[in-house]
């Protein structure tokens, strides 16, 4: 009895935080000035989405998390001295990189070195405030929330190359370049790929709740999350955000066995520091966007109604980001003409193609149900496009050129030492 | 519209560098990321082994041996007490032959774990299978020092046979060694050799056709990686290899991931050999006497062993004295490295990183 009378929609009711918020400024309003008020708001929601959740994610996910999980998968045991299992590690090394001293090259661009950490942090902060964390809880409601969301995390890139030229070093000169060159050729088929899932949904803005029109509204209205649905946007999308942050295995920016650090080699104490925080703060920003867009957001299939919604929005996230951790604990790193071509000749197409589809599908579910669109085409389209992405992945590598079953995996045995050997026709056997 | 001005540079890779292996540097001149020359630096951990080892009796150069290719410590000692129970026909009975070819084999597997690893390492698996062919080798270095009590720089060989005889728990803890040995190297196997990025990364990287792989006299991995079957094993035995059974894994091509899987595949052949000198391990003495201060007869002697990287040969003169008068060391790595600008020019920098971890090089042994 008593829990039920927690899912009311009063201020008690923690499974939006928007309702406590609301009621604490709804109660200062009557007593203090309207300006006054909003720079509390803004406050509170800064210190809601940023301090609650981005940072202990950062720290504790990010740093200890990364660290631990990649431990395991290289089979040592990553940090474990410094408190119990290793949990204040993250606080030591800030301690350290503060205490470090930050070194700045007799040749580099002073002031241009010291603007990049800051031009790097500031985007980081700014995406949060468009991801929703429930029905209400949403910093900056804005009904575009996904072009705002491109737009910021395009910013990190000009910090990272204006950081990378400062230095005067040649390795950072590559890694500038690399990083811009990337971003360019990523944005591209990422930005097609959302456009598709925005035609599908009709609307701009990431949240929504019950009566306002969003895209996780949408998932929840329609019972299918946007994956289900669109899964080659969703893998475009992945590649392509992976490249942007600098993830193995596109972190060639920074490819550490080829050009040392890449931007960051000039780089050392909390400027650097900076940078390395912040790079899991992007990881952390695209993970919760990328579960709002296509994994439901807040939304749970109903659960929502009995899990705090914030709960749901930052176990995604952290499932998504795991996705990163593994990859950088398994993949070798591409080359960045491979990189390139990538983009241009694969992901491109596909995103092409995927749009064209997904325009037609709409015009299909307009004309079939009259305009008032009903559940039943979504999971048609669905299970279509489901078979359709598997198909065109496959045969536009084929038609690339890919070749598996060519390629020997292992080498040919000889018993006596009899000088160079031939290599056979290819025949069929050859695996 | 004027056509933007570019201008070739030069980028130092090494001497401090995560993949240089050491101490080794490469001034490559670049245009944009393509490589258009390359030239080598190398020098900086040179210690003058072969001077030193004029002034010092010949058993009191086994450990300067151990430091030259400080990843296979064990083959140089076979390969310098070869060459020296060559120079003065001293026979090394059976059991010592046996523990030998133990030795230098487990020293294969531990040597090809490192050069495996570092190599993914350097097409930019971060750190994960370097870390787990590091976990295997450290079952062999703690074999190695179970039997001499050292595992880098062992020091285990001694002209006329070894130091020291198997301890009882060496045998059981070698068999059990060998038997799960070749489930790590099929597991280093689907995770790189089946892993499309490595795929791309490494196939058609850095070629070395097998004219000039044997043109430029190299040797090991890098000639059967080209497609040459040629193992000093087989072609000129030592140590009795004549009495086993193994292949030679040799490529296609000769490109990166050739030399990858044929050291995979040699980490098998050379688990079938320990497998086969562990079952025939005759009983007797481990080693012959040999007078401490050796005065070897007046000549010279040339010994080659299979040594992980490739040939390595100690080439030894005598002057009646109780020190060589010229001591000369093969080293496979340098070598083997002289083909890194063929290898390099018109690839881009993250090719040369490939094509210098595919060389597997060992600064100690190609500065000396």
């Amino acid at each position: 009895m008593s829990l039920l009378m927690l899912i009311t929609d009063n201020w008690y009711d923690i499974r939006d935080l928007g309702n406590v918020s609301h009621e604490i400024l709804y109660q200062l309003d009557r007593v203090l000035p309207y300006s006054l008020v909003y720079i509390i708001a803004a406050l509170m929601g800064f210190v809601a989405s940023f301090l609650i959740f981005v940072l202990p994610s950062q720290l504790f996910v990010g740093v200890l998390g990364e660290r631990k999980i990649i431990g395991r998968m290289q089979s040592r045991y990553g940090p474990n001295r410094v408190g119990k299992f290793g949990l204040l590690q993250p606080i030591a090394d800030a301690i350290k990189l503060i205490q470090k001293e930050a070194l700045t090259p007799k040749a580099a661009d002073k002031a241009v070195m010291y603007i990049a950490p800051i031009v790097f942090v500031a985007p980081a902060v700014l995406l949060f405030a468009v991801v929703p964390f429930g029905g209400h809880s949403v910093f900056a409601d804005i009904p575009v929330s996904i072009v705002y969301f491109i737009a910021i995390s395009g910013l990190p890139v000009l910090a990272a190359f204006i950081g990378g030229w400062s230095h005067a070093n040649k390795y950072s000169l590559f890694g500038s370049m690399r990083i811009v060159a990337m971003t360019i050729s990523y944005e591209v088929p990422l930005v097609l790929s959302l456009l598709s899932v925005v035609l599908i949904t009709g609307t701009m803005r990431l949240g929504g709740h019950d009566g306002i029109d969003g895209i996780v509204q949408w998932q929840r209205d329609y019972h299918i999350w946007l994956i289900f649905l669109q899964p080659l946007a969703f893998l475009i999308y992945f590649f392509c955000v992976s490249a942007e942050l600098n993830r193995t295995p596109t972190d060639i920016a920074e490819a550490e066995s080829e050009i040392v650090a890449g931007y960051l080699t000039e780089y050392s104490g909390m400027k650097w520091g900076l940078f390395y925080g912040m790079d899991i703060g992007y990881a952390l920003a695209a993970a919760a966007f990328a579960s709002t867009v296509f994994l439901g957001g807040w939304s749970m299939f109903g659960l929502d109604r009995w899990i705090p919604s914030w709960l749901i929005i930052i176990a995604k996230t952290h499932l998504f980001y795991f996705i990163f951790i593994w990859t950088r604990g398994t993949l070798p790193r591409l080359r960045i003409d491979q990189l390139m071509t990538f983009a241009w000749k694969f992901l491109l197409p596909l995103s092409l193609a995927n749009l064209l589809v997904i325009a037609t599908e709409k015009v299909i579910w307009n004309k079939a149900t009259d305009g008032n669109f009903d559940n039943f085409w979504v999971y048609i389209f669905a299970a279509v496009n489901i078979l359709l992405s598997v198909a065109a992945v496959f045969i536009w590598a084929r038609l690339l050129g890919y070749r598996p079953e060519a390629t020997p995996k292992r080498p040919r045995l000889v018993n006596t030492a009899s000088g160079y050997v031939p290599i056979p026709a290819p025949s069929r056997e050859v695996r | 519209m004027n056509a933007l001005k570019s201008e070739p540079f030069v980028l130092n890779i090494g001497p401090q560098h995560p993949s240089t292996h050491g101490v080794f540097r490469v001034k490559v001149t670049v245009d944009g990321e393509r490589i258009i020359d390359a030239e080598m630096v190398m020098g900086y951990l040179h210690r003058s082994m072969e001077k030193l080892a004029e002034e010092r009796t010949y058993t009191q150069n086994i450990p300067f041996t151990d430091r030259t290719d400080y990843l296979s410590s064990m083959s140089n000692n076979l390969g310098y007490c070869l060459a020296v129970e060559k120079l003065a026909t001293i026979e090394v009975p059976d059991r010592g032959s046996a523990i030998r070819v133990i030795m230098a084999e487990f020293q294969r597997i531990a040597s090809h774990c490192m050069a495996a690893g570092a190599f993914t390492n350097d097409t930019g698996a971060w750190q994960t299978p370097v870390m787990w062919a590091f976990r295997e080798r450290e079952k062999i270095l703690d074999l190695f020092e179970m039997t001499c009590g050292a595992r880098l720089t062992c020091n285990y060989m001694r002209i006329g046979g070894v130091a020291f005889d198997l301890p009882k728990e060496f045998e059981p803890h070698a068999r059990k060694l060998v038997d799960t040995l070749p489930g790590f190297v099929d597991e280093l196997e689907g995770l790189m050799s089946e892993n499309e990025i490595f795929l791309a990364r490494t196939r058609g990287v850095a070629v070395v056709p097998h004219e000039l792989a044997a043109n430029a006299s190299l040797a090991g991995p890098m000639l059967r990686g080209s497609g040459i079957a040629w193992d000093i094993r087989k072609a000129d035995p030592y140590c009795g290899y004549e009495k086993y059974d193994f292949d030679i894994p040799i490529g296609y091509q000769g490109d990166s991931f050739d030399r990858f899987i044929v050291r995979l595949e040699e980490m098998r052949q050379s688990v079938k050999i320990i497998k086969q000198a562990l079952d025939g391990l005759p009983s007797g003495p481990h080693s012959t006497q040999v007078p401490l201060a050796l005065r070897p007869p007046k000549g010279e002697a040339y010994a080659r062993v299979e040594g992980p990287r490739g040939e390595l040969g100690y080439y030894l003169v005598s002057d009646e004295g109780p020190s060589p008068y010229r001591f000369h060391i093969r080293p496979p790595s340098f070598i083997n490295l002289s083909v890194l600008k063929q290898m390099t020019v018109g690839h881009s920098v993250a090719d040369a990183i490939v094509a210098l971890g595919s060389v597997d090089i060992v600064v100690g042994e190609i500065d000396r």
